[in-house]
């Protein structure tokens, strides 16, 4: 479905130093700096796969999906999504594709959205029959029918998005990509973005790779990742695999009847949050079974849960690890 | 996007597209305001004539002659240029790319529907140019309005695609903006908008005949107002079709080339 092999993607970018004097230099004598901002990346996805594909800001993240969508030509390696060649934007690849950028809208401003819903319906060929029953299904699904006769820029940000995504799924796409999709979005929109997605996944075995710095969107959507730092591939894995690998450990969430002494914790595993009622201790994964017995019956707990640590953790664990040395 | 699939959705593409010409119609308004060269031109001129022609020039020529520059500068007129730097500097042209339908054909259809908008003052300004100098001010022959109608294709035509093939190239430049202003720039002097071709001293004259400036707005304006005989006008619309035929293929390198280029900055 997706197949990406040694992919690079280079940027010359002018660089001069500030003030008026580099200013009028660089008139005369330009100097550029090449910019690696996909280096040499390979993996392979599956019809019906949903993947998250996670990195810090300027990874490659964004710049991989745009050339995965044939927005942008690489500057070395192959890509091949559906069979086709993206950079070549046929029209039988550009049919069965969508990019939806979170910070960049194709709903026409100034019109309603269903005037861009029949826009995509014309553009990408839906027949009528298909086009009413999408267009229904997704009304009903993201609660739409009071926004489509509302010019575009008077909906709100949750509003628009929802908008969005009904657009880039007219045609039905059987590949999806998302960068970004909740970005700004209240929490409970965030949660109805997720399950539509989801359910698009499921029923239309769409393949699906999304980018989100809301780890809650990569939890919810993605049973697998694949990581980026500074253009490189560091993993390719189950979202669980990672989590052990960059933090070996679990967290003991202890609800307290009183105050404990911070040396009882400490006994137990390594603090992260002590207060009155509540305490979160660090465990290694293989002392969690005698810390839990040792909390139980030595201290005043009231309940206790073991978690895995919050994906934010662990992700900034591993970017630290590859920072550039 | 195959022929066939663009001409299934055109009625859409337009009708959608007037749509959104009809919500922007303050900056259409604005647009209209910005291309009364030709009336302010019209008075000056007049004046000037007002003693004694110049050359076959007296007012009532004058009269007809801005008139009919106004009204084809409504409908030929193009912002595309302006429009795809912008699009390309900010990326919001990825979105365009990711349809099954070329930008190109795009921009051309958003032209287009803006064609009818714009007549809300192209047409009135022919009725009043009627009125100004009769019927006698325009030509009376019906092949040379058929020679018109193809020149005033050939002049959408040739305007849109200078803009097309400029506006590409801010996919190599900075900015292609600079650029469209020096073409305008020679545009309003060597086209015939600001003063008609035929005034310009005899030893230019073959270089304006050649240059494609006069074909984007000139041509189809002296056909209008009985300057040309069928000869002369059919070797001038040649010419214009030429000119047509050389930005097609300038648009077409310049578009495929500038898009490989592409950096989608933005989100």
């Amino acid at each position: 479905m997706i197949s990406v092999t040694n992919l690079r993607k280079e940027y010359r970018v002018h660089r001069r130093a500030p003030g008026m004097a580099a200013a009028l230099r660089s008139v005369f004598v330009r100097s550029y700096d090449t910019v690696r901002a996909v280096d040499g990346i390979d993996f392979t996805i599956g019809e019906g796969e949903r993947v998250g594909f996670l990195g810090p800001n300027g990874a490659g993240k964004t710049t991989t999906l745009k050339l995965l969508s044939g927005l942008l030509h690489p500057s070395s390696g192959d890509v091949r999504v559906l069979g086709f060649e993206p950079r070549e934007r046929d029209d039988a690849f550009l049919q069965q594709i969508m990019l939806v950028l979170g910070q960049k809208q194709q709903l026409i401003w100034d019109l309603p959205p269903a005037d861009t819903f029949e826009l995509n319906r014309a553009i990408y060929d839906v027949p009528a029959a298909q086009y009413k029953q999408t267009l229904d299904e997704l009304v009903t699904l993201l609660d739409l029918s009071v926004v489509m006769a509302k010019p575009t820029r008077q909906l709100s940000l949750g509003e628009r998005m929802k908008c969005e995504l009904a657009a880039a799924l007219i045609h039905r796409p059987r590949v999806l990509f998302l960068d970004e999709p909740t970005i700004g979005l209240d929490v409970d929109m965030q949660v109805t973005l997720r399950t539509f997605i989801n359910e698009y996944n499921q029923r239309w075995n769409a393949t699906l790779l999304l980018t989100s710095h809301y780890m809650d969107d990569v939890e919810a959507m993605c049973p697998r990742v694949i990581v980026v730092d500074h253009g490189k591939l560091i993993y390719d894995g189950t979202l669980e695999a990672l989590a052990e690998k960059a933090r070996p450990e679990k967290r003991l969430v202890l609800r307290l009847s009183k105050p404990v002494d911070a040396a009882d914790l400490a006994k137990l595993g390594v603090i992260v949050r002590h207060e009155a009622a509540v305490a979160v201790l660090r465990v290694e994964r293989d002392r969690v079974k005698e810390s839990v017995g040792a909390a139980l019956g030595n201290l005043p707990v009231v309940d206790l849960t073991v978690e895995n640590p919050p994906l934010e953790e662990v992700m900034r664990d591993v970017f630290r690890k590859t920072e550039p040395t | 996007m195959s022929v066939q699939r663009t001409i299934t959705a055109l009625p859409t593409l337009l009708r959608v597209g007037l749509a959104e010409a009809v919500a922007y119609r303050a900056e259409m308004l604005v647009w209209i305001l910005a291309t009364t060269m030709p009336l302010v031109m019209m008075a000056l001129f007049t004046a000037v004539a007002r003693d004694a022609p110049i050359g076959r020039f007296g007012e009532q020529q004058f009269v007809a002659y801005f008139l009919c520059t106004f009204i084809v500068r409504q409908v030929v007129g193009s912002w595309a240029s302006w429009q795809m730097n912008m699009e390309i500097k900010d990326g919001t042209l990825a979105l365009r790319l990711l349809r099954p339908v070329s930008p190109l054909v795009n921009y051309a259809i958003e032209n287009l529907v803006s064609i009818p908008i714009r007549s809300l003052v192209a047409v009135p300004m022919g009725i009043v140019l009627l009125i100004a100098v009769g019927a006698g001010g325009v030509t009376h022959q019906p092949v040379l309005w058929l020679l018109w109608l193809l020149a005033m294709i050939g002049s959408w035509a040739l305007t849109l695609l200078v803009n097309l093939a400029i506006g590409s190239l801010a996919f190599f430049f900075e900015s292609s903006v600079k650029l469209m202003d020096i073409w305008t720039a020679a545009f309003f002097v060597l086209s015939g908008y600001l003063l008609p071709v035929e005034l310009f001293p005899a030893r230019m004259r073959p270089a304006l005949d050649w240059l494609p400036f006069r074909y984007q707005i000139g041509l189809p304006v002296e056909i209008m107002v009985g300057a040309h005989t069928v000869e002369a006008a059919l070797g001038l619309l040649a010419r214009q079709w030429s000119w047509v035929l050389v930005f097609v293929l300038l648009t077409e390198r310049a578009w495929s080339l500038g898009v490989k280029r592409f950096a989608a900055y933005g989100g």
